[in-house]
């Protein structure tokens, strides 16, 4: 007894002690200070900008490393701008003579094209040990006995950094740094189609590492990259196979930023990678931001870089978002925090109650651990509960550049028409599917309405999207009272008899029609989806069979084109309706060329289409081909078109500037905290409750009367009480 | 329905089941022969405690068996002429008898006995002049108090009502229940039936009368208003798709049942057999068999399991063509649950029965047995088995309770039953976000939580009276 | 006493190999090579030449347990399961797939652990004992029949209950402390009063009525009656006789988990963030990170094979007839 009053004493005693909010998840010394606080659910594992591809790992990227290029932060739909380059450069054509072609020559005229980019002199990199030099230039930190290493723990424990300006050397550096075969980045196969030499480089250096022992370094410089050219200090040259208008869009991604070569030898020395002091841990560039804690169990600390180049907040933006208030700080000099803390939150229920607590300044990125939290207007509205309004929380969302779909394997003999089930027969079913599938139930109920029903493969935003009865799927949906609506379950169960299966039986064997479902568990194979879409097949008398399986299996099943029906979903690359068409050209097929076509979908008159569509500017003749493309995906059905999905935010009343952008990540450097307020609120919001302890307290010592009592009437008793 | 409309289904995990219920028959009337074994019993009996519990737990077993008994419902033939064909999807008995539960689907959330649902929707309404205008409110719930019409308010009294005529009912039933008991005892005892009547309350029988009794009174009490409201409404609310919770409720209680008991049962073979070789033989046999049951459960037990399952989960998936329904393929992922729990748990019973057979062979009778000759197999069936039975069905019951809690957990983690399959932890686990919903949504989870409570303190209790009444060194004590 | 000791750590290793044996079949059978690489590298643009490519760099080209294609010894050793597990016996656990020192991330992650571990078991040692203690003070009255019942009653709510009413009740209704998270150093104790007081809680049911038993059957001594007899106070008895026989076997059955207590609770850090070793465990399962697997399932092995020396050598300890010098 006494060690349950002590267990509960103590937490009061230590709760009088201290201040009001007692549930503050922070060291005292951070409050008041200009800090962002924020989330992640996954633990990033790449940070090195040859690797890191995933949008959990570009949370961080992004902040820190410059591509020559980044998007505009309020523009819609997404525009170019400068990076860390002086402009946006314009691709230059030669033919294979090497003659200089017009912009508008034919495309298979083009042999080459030439990017050349020209970086802002004076920007430099964030202090760094691999930097540091001694009184005569020489480099301190290269060398290193591993006895050195003795006392070092991490980057920190380097007693010196140094800094130096950032040149053009450094981002061809990086280019090679993607043909390593070492670092296996992910983006390697695609660009060694496209950048000249990269291919041959890849398999130099292959060769080369056989020589070298484990984990040595291979200085890149001494190994030349055909297509990649210094032109001078500030200005390089990358050639390309052909034409390829998308390579800009790479060009504002980490992986063509800069890395220098001095930070790549310094990581290489033996006794670094034992502890953890790799360029994937630590990394080095010129961003407004550096990492300066890195613990991906628990917390990872981005800080000012103090040698920042300046850049200034955006003066323009689109429509509404001057009265948004978004251009308030217009011309102010960038980042607007000083530092931003990521706590990591495995679990949803913590990290949706910390938001409310006002713990956290605005949900996470990928934060789909708030969908189910957040009671959305099931109309579709956007709309948050009137409690959360009260607070000040604001919601903010937008179409994300991706699409979720449930694919056909054109392979499989029923819903692909092939062996015995004629192509005409296979179409009607896969139609009649595309109907019975409500998908505005299924974003009302599953997503919170955070998501619109999928017309073709094109999200809003993306070049070709067509809005209003133009945009329409014709097969599955009318157009009335100015709205689209799904055409009755009258006209699927028809174009199913027509199938040759009515009511979901064939008309000659009267066997039911049975169809599997493939899905990973968790996500799309969890017990109520399942439920629902059982339900929907069930309208057309079909009976589904749900195979839920793990990612693995999924994938090989995928591999093999062992599916029926699957599903899937993209989040595009870069905003262009060329990342989204690929995933149906016919020479993409999963099963036979490895490619990310999945439902194995060949059409002659649809991969002709995509090949002229692919590498035209956006231009009215591409919007046209781009809406026959879609004519076509409508007709055949490849895909139930499914949704896309919003990105949304959550943000508290006191942070500014959130503007709600999936493709670009480098958002940090524009938020704004207004600090006193946050420290109000959360004053307000968190005052402990001490009543129920008092209660606790008082309950167990009523217990303890009776007790004592019994205790007292026993010690007086005699012995014959005791057995 | 007649049975010519259904095609019988029998899952493995339904032969298991009433293989159990035969073997519980059969060790029963054995054990009934055993005339310790029967002494222990019928303390047993006599614990009130041990009797309630036992009362609660044929309830929950009952739904269990209906639930047990599967089949594949006709399809509907539009056409004459059309050959026979049945549905994909399996039912069981529990399944039909409850269909206004299972097939009156809400389309999302909605709170124990609503009228409307639980969040505010936009609706479209024609005015009278034709034009269309949304307006944002609580939508109608399509069977939830559907009876009652355009009268929401009714509901109140239409609920009491109900409940009144249960509770009238309940103990009407409970009445004769017990003058039933009191006259069969006073025939049993050849005494008049006031005096039985007395006896019988003052717990002065044999049997804990009494105890059962009023516990059948108390279910009777709670589950006669819960059947009464479910036909017209939800209970306990719906889920997220708009499933009823109380359905899902009862559907659990099968899968918790199974993985309780069949786990048990499947690894006790292996337990005993293992165990008795060991103490009996030891020499090189009891190394190998220590050796086999030191590294299975140096193991962590949950990654042992975890590896283990997604191991059955690769075989399930790379054989289709063995599941014609998605049922067949849910219940072998069940049953290789239960494998693979027992697994990690037939050790600890291993090394029970081992010491106590290593104490047992050192006996005079067994040594003399021995010297005389009598071959191995003999002495073990004949003497070792006999007097070890004590141990394997304390062992049975004590692992019930924490068989139900593991599998919560580990449907919790993801490596549990198949997403597909009601259970008490797949519940827990879909509705793991909804208390951090705004509002909150709770039926679902404390439904669940409330009723494994209830499974769970009835079998624990159960477990203890037979503990105490089969262990001997506690009953010589007490 | 060395001597047993040297030959129970030897009979260790063939339990390890067996340990091993089986988490290597198990996972290889689950996850192939393939899957692995594929998990690594991601699941947009990957070619099977990366996926080769990675399999020789990590030494997954290999066959699993015999290599046919050697001889001799090396049709035995140039696998993957000699590889990979010969050196976890010399301490050297290698690296996770994705590049980093597991030995040095178990070493991090120890602390946090530790950090909930200790005190929970300490403390509900504490509680658990004092409490049964009472219950055995007051036998035979309604108080230990209550105290019984509250303790099955305790023992048959999911723990998972316990986790997520308490996060509710004192993190959201009350915000008494964090919800979630963890600080290192001495910022350490908002975070870990919850947890904490819920591992006490969910274990008070099932221990103490174990406890209950030991002492009541400690009270049923001889020896217990003699002292009563030459007219000791019943709290002298108690505490002086009872509670100190009765902690042989209660402290000789606790000993077992003791080294198990690095290994981190799985529940308990995902749902409050700890940055221990059970979250470290639940992550390679999902991230399907084999190198961690193993390492884990050899650690907890060998946690456990020395839990039980210790349980040997703390019988003797406390009871010195036992000897162990056959």
């Amino acid at each position: 007894m006494l060690g349950f009053r002590a267990a509960i004493l103590l937490p009061l005693l230590l709760l009088a002690a201290c201040g009001n909010e007692q549930n503050d998840p922070y060291p005292a010394r951070e409050r008041g200070q200009n800090i962002l606080y924020s989330a992640f659910t996954e633990r990033p594992k790449h940070l090195d900008p040859a690797r890191s591809y995933a949008e959990d790992e570009s949370v961080f990227t992004a902040q820190i490393y410059e591509p020559p290029l980044q998007y505009h932060y309020l523009k819609r739909p997404y525009v170019l701008v400068p990076g860390a380059a002086a402009e946006v450069p314009e691709p230059a054509y030669f033919d294979a003579a090497g003659t200089p072609l017009p912009a508008d020559a034919p495309q298979g005229t083009i042999a080459h094209s030439v990017y050349e980019i020209r970086i802002r002199p004076g920007i430099r990199y964030q202090p760094h040990p691999a930097f540091a030099v001694d009184g005569e230039g020489r480099p301190v930190y290269t060398d290193l006995e591993p006895s050195k290493l003795a006392g070092i723990e991490t980057l920190g424990d380097f007693a010196r950094t140094g800094t130096r300006e950032l040149t053009a050397d450094d981002y061809i550096y990086q280019i090679k740094r993607l043909a390593h075969p070492r670092l296996h980045s992910p983006i390697y196969g695609t660009m060694a189609a496209h950048i000249v030499g990269l291919k041959e480089l890849g398999e130099t250096l292959q060769r080369e590492i056989g020589k070298l022992p484990d984990g040595a370094w291979i200085d890149l410089d001494r190994y030349p990259l055909e297509g990649v050219e210094r032109v001078d200090r500030h200005t390089y040259r990358i050639k390309l196979i052909g034409k390829y208008p998308q390579f800009r869009y790479w060009l504002a991604m980490p992986f063509f930023a800069p890395v220098p070569r001095e930070a790549d030898r310094f990581y290489s020395q033996p006794g670094m990678a034992e502890k953890n002091l790799t360029l994937d841990w630590y990394p080095v560039g010129t961003g407004p931001f550096m990492l300066v804690e890195n613990n991906p169990n628990s917390r990872m600390v981005l800080a000012r870089n103090p040698n920042f180049h300046g850049e200034t907040y955006p003066c323009e933006g689109e429509e509404g978002d001057r009265a948004a208030g978004l251009l308030a700080d217009c011309g102010k000099p960038l980042p607007l925090i000083d530092k931003a803390v990521f706590t990591r939150e495995k679990e949803s229920v913590p990290y949706w109650n910390k938001f409310l607590q006002g713990y956290y300044d605005a949900s996470g990125i990928s934060s789909d651990s708030f969908d189910q939290a957040v009671r959305f207007d099931v109309g579709g509205g956007v709309q948050i509960s009137e409690e959360m309004q009260a607070k000040g929380i604001r919601l903010l969302t937008r179409v994300r550049a991706s699409t979720f779909y449930m694919g056909f394997n054109f392979l499989d003999p029923v819903v692909g028409g092939r062996d015995g089930v004629s192509e005409a027969r296979a179409r009607k079913l896969r139609q009649a599917l595309s109907i019975a599938i409500d998908q505005e139930e299924f974003i009302s109920i599953f997503l919170n309405g955070r998501g619109i029903a999928a017309m073709n493969p094109l999200p809003p935003g993306i070049f070709g999207h067509a809005e209003g009865e133009a945009g329409i799927n014709p097969v599955v949906y009318d157009w009335k009272d100015g709205k689209a609506e799904r055409k009755p379950i009258a006209v699927a169960k028809k174009l199913l008899a027509e199938a040759g299966w009515p009511n979901g039986r064939d008309a000659r064997t009267g066997e039911p029609l049975v169809l599997n479902l493939d899905t990973t568990s968790g996500g799309m194979g969890d017990k109520s989806t399942l439920d629902w879409l059982t339900r929907q097949f069930a309208k057309l008398d079909i009976q589904l069979v749900v195979r839920s399986t793990d990612f693995n299996r999924f994938q090989e099943k995928i591999r093999k084109g062992a599916v029926q029906i699957y599903f899937f979903g993209w989040n595009a690359d870069y905003p262009d309706p060329e990342n989204f068409f690929f995933l149906l050209a016919g020479p993409e097929g999963k099963v036979a060329s490895g490619g990310e076509n999945s439902s194995n979908y060949v059409n002659p008159e649809y991969d002709r289409l995509f090949v002229e569509m692919k590498d035209m500017d956006n231009t009215p003749q591409r919007a046209e081909i781009i809406n026959r493309m879609n004519r076509i995906l409508q007709e055949d059905a490849p895909w139930v078109f499914g949704f896309h999905s919003k990105s949304y935010t959550l943000a508290h009343a006191w942070l500014h500037n959130r503007k709600p952008n999936d493709v670009a990540n480098n958002i940090l450097k524009y938020q704004r905290i207004d600090v006193a307020e946050r420290a109000r609120l959360r004053h307000e919001w968190n005052a402990p409750v001490v009543w129920p302890l008092v209660l606790i307290g008082a309950v167990l010592a009523s217990v303890a009367v009776p007790a004592v009592l019994a205790y007292r009437r026993r010690e007086r008793g005699t012995a014959r009480n005791w057995r | 329905m007649t049975f010519m409309d259904v095609l019988p289904v029998l899952l493995w995990s339904d032969v298991l089941v009433w293989l159990l219920v035969l073997a519980g028959l059969v060790l029963g009337a054995l054990s009934w022969r055993n005339l310790p074994l029967r002494a222990a019993w019928r303390r047993v009996g006599r614990s009130r405690p041990g009797m309630a519990s036992a009362t609660v737990l044929v309830v929950f077993v009952l739904i269990g068996l209906l639930d047990s008994l599967h089949y594949r419902p006709r399809l509907e033939n539009r056409d004459p002429g059309q050959p026979v064909a049945y549905a994909i999807e399996v039912l069981s008995v529990l399944d039909a008898m409850a269909s206004p539960l299972r097939t009156r689907n809400e389309k999302t959330y909605s709170g124990p006995l609503a009228t409307r649902a639980y969040a505010k929707e936009s609706v479209e309404v024609r005015e009278a002049d034709g034009r269309v205008s949304t307006t944002r409110d609580f939508p109608r719930l399509k069977f939830g108090g559907a009876h009652l019409g355009e009268a929401e308010e009714k509901r109140d009294a239409d609920v009491l009502q109900r409940v009144l005529a249960a509770e009238a009912l309940a103990l009407a039933v409970l009445g004769i229940a017990s003058l039933g008991s009191a006259c069969l005892l006073a025939r049993r005892q050849g005494v008049l039936a006031r005096q039985a009547w007395n006896r019988l309350w003052k717990g002065e029988t044999e049997f804990a009368w009494n105890a059962v009794l009023l516990t059948l009174g108390f279910l009777l009490l709670v589950w006669l208003p819960v059947l009464a409201l479910c036909v017209d409404y939800h209970v306990f609310g719906t889920d997220k798709v708009g499933q009823d919770v109380f359905y899902q409720i009862l559907k659990s209680v099968r899968t918790a049942l199974v993985i309780g008991l069949v786990t048990t049962l499947v690894t006790l073979p292996v337990a005993i057999m293992l165990g008795i070789l060991a103490g009996y033989f030891r020499g090189w046999v009891d190394d190998v068999i220590q050796y086999l049951y030191t590294t299975l459960s140096s193991i962590p037990g949950v990654l042992l399991i975890a590896a283990a399952v997604l191991m059955m989960q690769v075989i399930i998936d790379t054989h289709p063509q063995w599941f014609a329904t998605a049922a067949e393929r849910a219940d072998l992922r069940l049953l290789s649950l239960c494998f693979i729990l027992g697994l990690t748990s037939w050790t600890g019973l291993c090394r029970l029965l081992r010491g106590e057979t290593l104490k047992l062979r050192e006996l005079e009778y067994i040594q003399a047995a021995q010297a005389f000759g009598v071959a191995d197999l003999r002495i073990l069936l004949r003497h070792i088995l006999p007097n070890l039975m004590h141990i394997v069905i304390i062992a049975l019951v004590m692992d019930f309770s924490g068989l139900v809690l593991a599998e919560a957990v580990l449907s919790y983690i993801g490596i549990g039953v198949d997403p597909t399959m009601i259970s008490f932890g797949t519940m827990i686990n879909n509705a793991r976000m909804e208390l951090a919903r705004e509002p909150m949504v709770w039926w679902s989870l404390i439904s669940a939580f409330a009723f494994m409570f209830a499974l769970v303190l009835a079998a624990n209790l159960l477990a203890d009276a037979m503990r105490d009444a089969f262990d001997p060194r506690l009953a010589g004590a007490s | 006493m060395l001597a047993y000791i040297a030959r129970r750590l030897l009979y260790a290793i063939p339990i390890l190999i067996g340990v091993n044996l089986i988490t290597f079949a198990l996972f290889f059978i689950v996850n192939t090579p393939d899957d692995m690489a594929r998990m690594q590298l991601g699941v947009k643009r990957v070619t099977p030449e990366a996926i080769e490519k990675w399999k020789t760099e990590r030494g997954y080209d290999k066959p699993l347990f015999v290599n046919g294609k050697a001889s001799g010894a090396a049709m035995l050793t140039d696998t993957i399961f000699f590889t990979k597990s010969a050196r976890m016996f010399v301490g050297d656990f290698g690296r996770a797939e994705d590049g980093r020192d597991i030995t040095r991330e178990i070493a991090l992650r120890m602390g946090p652990s530790l950090a909930i571990a200790l005190p929970t078991f300490v403390l509900g040692l504490f509680v658990t004992v004092s409490f049964a203690l009472l219950l055995a003070f007051f036998r035979a009255t309604y108080l230990d029949f209550w105290g019984v019942v509250l303790c099955v009653a305790m023992m048959s709510i999911s723990g998972l209950f316990y986790i997520i009413g308490g996060q509710y009740l004192i993190s959201k209704l009350w915000r008494l402390v964090p919800i979630s998270g963890y600080a290192a150093g001495l910022d350490a104790w908002k975070f870990l009063i919850l947890p904490v007081a819920i591992g006490v809680i969910s274990g008070i049911g099932s221990s103490t009525r174990w406890y209950r038993t030991i002492f009541l059957e400690e009270i049923g001594k001889d020896y217990v009656r003699t002292a009563r007899a030459k007219g000791l106070s019943e709290i002298t008895v108690l505490f002086r006789h009872v509670l100190r026989n009765a902690l042989i076997p209660i402290l000789t059955g606790v000993v077992v988990v003791i080294p198990l207590l690095f290994m981190g609770s799985l529940l308990t850090e995902s749902f409050f963030g700890i940055p221990g070793l059970g979250s470290y465990t639940i992550d390679a399962i999902n991230a399907q990170d084999f190198a961690v697997v193993r390492a884990m399932v050899f650690i907890g092995s060998v946690l456990y094979i020395l839990g039980l020396i210790l349980t040997d050598i703390s019988y003797t300890v406390v009871d010195p007839r036992i000897r162990f010098d056959r």
